[in-house]
């Protein structure tokens, strides 16, 4: 063939069109092919250290669905973002996620203010955030799923208990300064008073604190014969230590926490926290085999034969199903569709069954206390028989026949 | 009230404790080495190392993580610092970019984490590093029951400060030393070398430094940014001290650890760290160069 020059290169220059064509259009002839997810969690940074593992978990429910022959038969596809322990990145890479790769689900964030942060654009773009950890409530917004913990699911069960069980009636309640903390010593403040107990304090410390003198010699003075805990990160481990260390004790003064799991307690040394007490839906203790199948399938996925499981690194696992049986269940892959289809879904998670509230798109989960024991796991010392309702208005008011938050949004006027 | 005075003079002592290595490069060298809170960081990392691979406890951690971090300071010294005397400024920035570094090479396990190797004790969480039996819990003195392992900081802190002092006062290098602070160029006239005796000076701060780090390590958590904040707290001791005055930094150490405890005690910790802020501003609007200064000519 003899190709003239000129028409040589109009023939490359159509090419190189076709060849840069932009994504949107590509993505059409794709039906058929991978779905598309989003996994924006902070791979570096000082939260990477927890967040790495959400991200992980997250990755090893996404590729036991494709071995098992993935979602309406097609694959799924995880494109992983950085948010860099940074809320600012964690919006952008979000913006990137569904206005670039056009996901219609993102599986992320940890804090909440990285979530707050991305939420705009999931409202705005109509897509869905998949979110893990238990949070401090107060929010109800048609985008998200939260499969962690709400107050009433971590504290309703346990301060009553704390009161009844362990006899104790003066509280010191301490936690960091922002606002999970103090909108769980909201809730538990209600608890306290309504099982006629009192609170003595109720202190707080920056995020990140590392300097406990003071304050545990406040514990000491107060008279208070029980710690409410919403201390976060890195503090945890310098608290609990500095408080054996000024000579209190968990069998006279035990510390009941919130937020204190397998992670920091493997951190401080498993012997300072030994007799305290969390509460949270899953502990890596539970006797189950499904529990058990889980944490070995976890340690296999990373690669890692002591690694440690926790609540959230359990919802971030099981939220992965529960998006998979929205789309089933309605046959499609948009956010309207997802939100739709989800509501109802049930999965036997590695810590019993779970639900997806049809009001609120929260999770039903079953609160359980843990006693933590000197080989650094817990030991269930009281738990629901089973999941109980998600109520994230609980510190205002809201119970299973007052709903604040429905399917058709946040009633304000019962604010 | 005891016990009060007593949190106090175990904050002051954890501030002397970073200052102490500050004091000495920065009083002494006018370098503002903003990897002095890494140099922390590296000796707590050597406690947790030491610990792993030699089963070696605290109290051995220490002279190891010495001169561990002097090797380290006196590294720095020679490919970096030595070329920025004289330029107050750059030597910050090279700092911090020294310090950066550190901290990732720290977490990035030297780079083999890219290789999927992995170093036990290395990596970005948290570490953990055991505190010998005698140590913990509670000792009674006084009839009050105190926390065993800060009684143990406040005696090392003692020993260290004593130390630094008998280097600086009774040895020929420091009176090398305070030749330099007061005038370098006078100093190596009279035949003193000059980047010799530096160099061994950065190195004996960082040496310091190492030693804080491992003493940390026993309460505080071990993480790769560790330092970040230390190095603030440090040259916040110095600058109040008087710059060059181990006295000034030993009473400026002392009286913040007590005014941060006893604000804190009767109001709370955030506040108290406040109230430490507006004392140092208070002392520098009054005493620009610090509490004590020597009159140079």
């Amino acid at each position: 063939m003899n190709m003239k020059r000129r028409q040589f290169l109009s023939t490359a220059a159509l090419a190189t069109g076709t060849l840069a064509m932009p994504g949107y259009l590509r993505s059409a002839f794709a039906e058929g092919d991978a779905i598309k997810v989003g996994a924006l969690y902070s791979q570096t940074g000082g939260l990477s250290v927890v967040e790495k593992m959400l991200a992980s978990a997250v990755q090893m429910a996404a590729s036991e669905i494709n071995a098992a022959g993935g979602v309406m038969g097609r694959p799924i596809e995880v494109v992983t973002e950085d948010g860099a322990s940074d809320p600012k990145t964690f919006a952008e890479k979000a913006q990137k996620l569904v206005i670039k790769d056009r996901v219609s689900t993102v599986f992320g964030c940890h804090t909440s203010a990285s979530r707050k942060a991305v939420l705009p654009i999931f409202e705005r773009r109509d897509a869905m955030l998949f979110y893990q950890t238990h949070y401090e409530g107060f929010e109800c917004s048609p985008n998200v799923v939260y499969s962690g913990a709400v107050p009433n699911q971590q504290l309703g069960n346990y301060i009553p208990w704390i009161i009844e069980k362990l006899g104790k009636k003066k509280f010191f309640i301490v936690g960091s300064n922002y606002v999970y903390p103090r909108e769980m010593a909201k809730v538990s403040k209600g608890l306290i008073e309504a099982g006629g107990a009192e609170w003595v304090a109720d202190e707080y410390l920056e995020l990140g604190h590392s300097e406990w003198a003071v304050m545990v010699n406040k514990i000491k003075e107060s008279g208070a014969d029980v710690v409410l805990s919403n201390v976060v990160g890195d503090s945890i481990i310098s608290f609990y230590r500095e408080f054996i260390n000024q000579g209190l004790s968990h069998e006279e003064i035990p510390i009941c926490a919130t937020v204190t799991s397998e992670i920091e307690i493997a951190a401080m040394g498993a012997e300072y926290a030994a007799g305290s007490y969390t509460s949270f839906p899953y502990f890596m203790s539970l006797d189950t085999e499904a529990n058990k199948s889980f944490i070995e399938r976890y340690r296999a996925f990373v690669g890692d034969p002591a690694a440690t499981t926790y609540h959230s690194l359990e919802a971030a696992y099981f939220q992965v199903f529960l998006w998979k049986q929205a789309i089933e269940a309605s046959q499609d892959t948009t956010a309207e569709a997802i939100r739709e289809g989800v509501r109802g879904q049930t999965y036997a998670a590695p810590g019993g069954d779970v639900k997806i509230d049809e009001d609120n798109l929260h999770c039903w989960l079953t609160p359980r206390i843990g006693q933590w024991t000197a080989d650094g796991q817990s030991q269930i010392v009281d738990e629901y028989p089973e999941p109980i309702k998600p109520l994230p208005y609980a510190a205002y008011g809201e119970a299973a026949d007052n709903l604040f938050c429905t399917a058709q949004g946040l009633d304000s006027s019962k604010l | 009230m005891f016990d009060v005075l007593f949190i106090g003079l175990s904050l002051s002592s954890i501030l002397l404790l970073v200052a102490l290595g500050l004091a000495v490069t920065y009083g002494a060298m006018g370098i503002i080495n903003m990897a002095h809170g890494e140099m922390v960081m590296l000796g707590a990392y050597v406690s947790v190392l030491a610990n792993i691979w030699l089963g070696a406890n605290l109290l051995v951690a220490i002279p190891i993580a010495f001169v561990v971090t002097a090797l380290i300071g006196l590294l720095i010294e020679r490919l970096v610092v030595r070329r920025l005397y004289g330029r107050l400024l750059d030597t910050l920035l090279a700092t911090w970019g020294i310090a950066i570094i550190l901290q990732q090479a720290i977490r990035l396990e030297f780079g083999l984490s890219f290789f999927g190797i992995h170093v036990k004790g290395l990596g970005s969480g948290l570490q953990n590093v055991p505190v010998p039996q005698a140590l913990q819990g509670t000792v009674s003195i006084f009839g009050q029951d105190l926390n065993a392992y800060r009684i143990f900081i406040v005696a090392m802190t003692l020993v260290l400060a004593v130390a630094t002092w008998a280097v600086m006062y009774r040895t020929s290098l420091g009176m090398k030393v305070r030749a330099i602070i007061r005038n370098p160029g006078m100093a190596a006239a009279c035949g003193i070398d000059v980047k010799r005796t530096n160099a061994i000076t950065f190195a004996l701060g960082s040496g310091l430094a190492g030693v804080a780090g491992v003493l940390m390590a026993g309460f505080k958590t071990v993480a790769p940014d560790m330092g970040a904040t230390m190095v603030v707290d440090g040259f916040m001791v110095v600058v109040t001290g008087g710059v060059g005055s181990l006295f000034g930094t030993i009473a400026a150490s002392g009286l913040l650890g007590e005014f941060n405890a006893l604000v804190a005690m009767v109001s709370n910790d955030i506040i108290g760290r406040a109230a430490v802020f507006a004392v140092v501003i208070c002392v520098i609007l009054i005493k620009p160069a610090g509490l004590f200064t020597f009159k140079g000519r």
